[in-house]
């Protein structure tokens, strides 16, 4: 069976994100207002071939958690559709 | 003492490691390639050196492809059993990337890459690559990384200070270790560490940029000669 993947990578909440910060602070540029605490993190979609939807969870689980993130400073969640 | 470099795709200090380790400091020199699955002309009284650069392009996050070579399975083999592992700058994100350190490197706090002689007070003599530094010794060796604000959570480095883990603090000429000589925003000012164990080091600066009267700075070769002379006494 065919999935789809869709995961997301964030930096820890409890961690500075320059790369947010600075695209926070410079939005004022752009004239808009009230907003603060911008994030930035990764988006990461993948296609895999698994025999059941918990097969592909678990194979996600796994990438995620090897490779894809690293538990020192960041955290991801995911979201596992049948192709 | 002999030493490996190990060669990733993207490495680019490698010869300069190479160069310094066989000619300035005279020791036989091995080339390891990533793809290479055996270590075992090393004994526990070898040192394998990853050296800097940009393994696998920095994709993802550095450090965390090349962690995953071939060759690392086996450092991390050979770091278990005892032998001496060096990691500096994208060696240093790899060895925390593939858990022989702890903690991480993160984006520096300016967003900048920082290519700059940093000054280093050393916190320790208890390890072999610092053991030959005078106590509070100071060095003057350069950084050139974007990656390598340390950080690691409250618990972990609260461990690097009561096991005496803490190689090297960024610090002033005087050092002086505050906000002010922390080029990257590293917690505790860190810019190099070792493991438990004491066989495996990790820092951000490069040593082997500092250690030729030639190129006007040779405070680098203090942890080279200090490495080689721990062991072989």
């Amino acid at each position: 069976m065919k999935f789809v993947a869709e995961i997301n990578v964030m930096p820890l909440k409890e961690l500075l994100d320059p790369q947010g910060k600075t695209v926070s602070n410079n939005l004022k540029n752009l004239g808009i207002e009230g907003i603060n605490d911008v994030r930035i993190g990764k988006r990461i979609t993948m296609n895999l071939e698994a025999n059941s939807e918990e097969d592909a969870r678990e194979k996600v689980e796994q990438t995620c958690k090897r490779l894809l993130a690293n538990m020192v400073m960041e955290s991801y969640a995911y979201t596992v559709q049948q192709a | 003492m002999k030493f490996g470099v190990v060669i990733f795709p993207g490495s680019n200090c490698d010869s300069d490691m190479i160069h310094v380790l066989g000619q300035v400091v005279g020791h036989e020199v091995v080339e390891i390639w990533h793809k290479d699955t055996k270590l075992q002309d090393f004994t526990e009284e070898d040192c394998i050196v990853l050296p800097g650069g940009f393994s696998y392009g920095d994709y993802l996050r550095c450090g965390a492809i090349a962690s995953h070579s071939p060759i690392m399975k086996e450092v991390i083999k050979f770091a278990n059993r005892g032998g001496y592992v060096l990691g500096v700058c994208n060696g240093f994100q790899i060895l925390c990337e593939s858990g022989l350190l702890p903690g991480a490197l993160l984006r520096n706090h300016s967003q900048k890459f920082i290519c700059k002689n940093v000054y280093l007070k050393t916190q320790t003599t208890n390890s072999a690559i610092t053991k030959g530094i005078p106590t509070g010794g100071v060095l003057k060796i350069p950084i050139a990384h974007a990656e390598g604000r340390y950080y690691a959570d409250d618990y972990t480095i609260l461990d690097l200070i009561q096991n005496d883990q803490i190689l090297f603090k960024y610090s002033d000429e005087q050092g002086v270790t505050n906000d002010d000589s922390n080029p990257n925003g590293s917690l505790e000012g860190i810019a190099g560490i070792c493991n438990k164990n004491r066989n495996v080091f990790g820092m951000m600066p490069h040593p082997e940029r500092a250690a030729e009267t030639i190129l006007g700075n040779t405070d680098g070769l203090q942890l080279f000669n200090s490495l080689t002379a721990s062991v072989l006494t």
